[in-house]
């Protein structure tokens, strides 16, 4: 998830909206600056840790930099990629919740039944790789 | 939770605040008699007029002030708007919490359709434009209460566009006349409530209940057609009515269910808009206008002297009656909307345009919620004023308290006294026993049965209005007695005799010559010492008007 947030942001900025510099280097693939993941982690509260998370972050950029080989000309964009199909409309009953000590068990640390967040600034990046749920609405 | 971007280039009247910055600095705090006056401005200098002349003014500026709103309401429904949990405000932590509220990977939003519902029919009661398609988008904020690191909303096409909701507010020295106002509502969206922190700052750690994440929200943004904080706490409590009404939301502000964003500027009128500042969760029908009188009159005295003001999040501390700044650890919030990859647009059909062949519980129909919407407020007080020829602000009264218009239609129905009579009863005598111990309708020991009774007693001139007074207070202290008891009781009934009466006029006239005297000379105060003389000689149980009559043809006799 945090992965997937943050590329998301990171295609926003790195697509020079807000003009942060990333350098392209002769193979095509971006190099992330300091300052850019310094930008990110204090937006998403994430801290990459390592050399080796930012690498993983270039990598996922250079994957999604592939997209712009496409030629989109002339094709209308769509605002999701299940624009055409029905909304499911559930009906208002109450089928799940009651699981508090279940969830809590994710929880690093726990007071009676309530999460405790972390006080430092950074939370620890998930290593989730690009994954996308798969949809419902398929 | 906020919409970031308000139109601000609404015209139209405002109150104009007299440049009156140096009662700020001297009368700290809010300016008295900020809630309850109707030209605040004015009184405002009214009340202090000591304070104004010893200072020198500081130019004779007119300032007009500009205040929009946006409202959090939450959705009166079982589950929350994309999953299957709970929606309850007293439950123990975490226990209505299912995973995808909790954002656990691999889940995704299904929407409940009473929520949409909820949301089309609140537009329809605010007049607004039903989009029959509408989007639903990712807004990112990274707190610790929202697991997900975003919440899920309407920017891009919200559910309901281009509304007014009517309301009035009471002008006039003493407050009896009743001013009908719009404001506009730019739009309405769905969206999810956040959960809960708990700052515990003794041992500096931050609790989450995540109960009320992903609870469902109408935000409605209503434009900013308002001047003061009184136009604007009576324009929330009409869309309070509005939604306890439809049911769409049980709009409690004590219990968090309605929560208030204000955005307020002032400029000279003719020039442009001023730099608007955002006052955040007002949480009290109370505060809500002192927040926003205080706010105004800060940024008047600001403007005044030399100063600027910041595009800023201020908070309202009702403790010292003032707005504060907020806390803002990210100064400008970068919210990266984007479209939510999980939820299809959002259709909505009309009668004409229902798709053949689907399944009705997957298709909601406009046209449908359209005829099901109940009777709005303004309606039945509209209905109270020509049914019962009620003066309007009695009408506003009675819709003001939870349950009072049901007592006083079921006291209507019982009694055979005047609609009149029994309006102002409701309102004075029962309404001020309610206030006076701090009761609700519901919790009335007065029945309005027995209050139909009480007044027909009155009606029929069994008792005088002070015994029935009297009956009242009786009722009130001891439950399970008829009014008709009491009078037997306490002896409280009306001399029907009128030979006694008779009687004891004449003894009262040859016990007082002196008083007949001075009636002969002309005295026309002589006669109503005559007249208390007799009551206190019935013990109050003859009514005062007969005691007059009688009198006055014993004395030309």
């Amino acid at each position: 998830m945090w992965t997937r947030a943050l590329w998301l942001g990171l295609r926003a900025s790195a697509g020079g909206r807000r003009g942060f510099p990333s350098k392209a280097d002769p193979q095509g693939s971006r190099r992330v600056t300091a300052e850019l993941i310094e930008h990110l982690e204090r937006l998403a509260l994430v801290d990459f840790g390592s050399q080796e998370a930012v690498a993983r972050l270039e990598k996922a950029i250079a994957f999604a930099d592939r997209l712009r080989a496409v030629d989109t000309d002339g094709v209308e964009p769509m605002e999701s990629v299940l624009e055409d199909r029905c909304l499911y409309l559930r009906s208002d009953n109450v089928v799940e919740g009651n699981c508090a000590e279940e969830l809590l068990q994710n929880s690093h640390r726990v007071v009676e039944e309530y999460f405790v967040a972390p006080p430092e600034k950074h939370m620890e990046i998930t290593p989730f790789c690009l994954w996308m749920p798969p949809s419902k609405h398929r | 939770m906020a919409t970031p971007i308000l139109r601000w280039c609404c015209p139209g009247r405002r109150w104009v605040f007299a440049g009156i910055g140096s009662v700020f600095r001297h009368g700290r705090g809010v300016p008295t008699g900020s809630t309850s006056s109707g030209k605040r401005g004015q009184s405002t200098v009214a009340q202090q007029p000591l304070i104004t002349a010893q200072k020198p003014r500081k130019g004779e500026r007119e300032w007009a002030a500009v205040v929009g709103l946006e409202i959090h309401a939450q959705i009166a429904s079982n589950s929350k708007l994309f999953s299957g949990s709970q929606v309850d405000f007293a439950a123990p932590p975490n226990s209505l919490v299912s995973f995808f509220d909790a954002s656990l990977p691999g889940t995704l939003p299904v929407l409940n359709r009473r929520c949409v519902e909820a949301a089309v029919m609140t537009g329809l009661a605010l007049d607004c434009h039903i989009n029959r398609r509408s989007l639903f988008d990712r807004k990112h904020y990274f707190y610790a209460d929202l697991p997900a690191g975003y919440q899920i909303t309407q920017q891009r096409l919200p559910i309901a566009v281009n509304g007014s909701l009517v309301y009035s507010v009471c002008v006039g020295k003493r407050q009896s006349q009743m001013v009908t106002k719009t404001a506009g509502v730019k739009q309405i969206q769905l969206e999810q409530d956040s959960g809960k922190s708990l700052h515990d700052s003794l041992r500096s750690q931050t609790l989450i209940d995540l109960n009320r994440a992903g609870v469902g929200l109408l935000e409605v943004v209503l434009e900013p057609d308002m001047s003061c904080g009184e136009e604007a706490a009576a324009a929330i409590r009409e869309l309070q009515l509005i939604l306890q009404a439809l049911g769409t939301s049980q709009a409690n502000m004590a219990e968090g269910q309605l929560r208030v964003d204000a955005n307020i500027s002032v400029h000279n009128p003719g020039e442009p808009l001023g730099v608007r500042t955002e006052v955040k969760n007002l949480n009290s029908a109370r505060f809500l206008a002192k927040a926003i009188d205080y706010e105004i009159q800060r940024q008047i005295n600001e403007l005044e002297n030399g100063g600027k003001i910041l595009n800023e999040t201020r908070s309202f501390d009702y403790k010292l009656g003032c707005t504060v700044p907020m806390r803002d650890k990210e100064g400008k919030q970068d919210y990266r909307f984007m479209p939510e990859p999980n939820l299809p647009p959002l259709l909505l059909y009309d009668s004409g345009s229902l798709p053949t062949g689907t399944d009705p519980q997957q298709v909601i129909n406009i046209d449908q919620l359209r005829e099901q919407l109940p009777e709005l407020p303004r309606v039945t007080r509209e209905k109270l004023v020509q049914q019962y020829g009620m003066l309007p602000e009695h009408s506003f009264a009675l819709l003001n308290e939870v349950g009072l218009l049901e007592f006083f239609q079921n006291v209507i129905k019982e009694t055979r006294a005047e609609p009149k009579k029994v309006t102002s009863w409701v309102l004075n005598t029962f309404l001020g026993f309610l206030k006076q111990q701090n009761l609700a309708v519901s919790e009335s020991p007065v029945t309005p049965s027995a209050l139909a009774e009480l007044l027909d007693l009155l009606d029929r001139k069994a008792i005088s209005s002070s015994a029935a007074k009297q009956v009242f207070q009786e009722l009130w202290r001891s439950k399970g007695k008829t009014p008709a008891q009491i009078v037997a009781e306490k002896k409280l009934e009306l001399m029907q005799d009128a030979e006694a009466l008779e009687q004891l006029c004449r003894s009262t006239l040859e016990a007082h010559p002196q008083v007949v005297t001075d009636v002969k000379k002309g005295n026309p105060r002589a006669i109503n010492k005559l007249i208390g003389l007799v009551r206190r000689a019935t013990l109050g149980r003859a009514d005062p008007t007969v005691i007059k009559e009688v009198l006055e043809r014993q004395l030309s006799s």
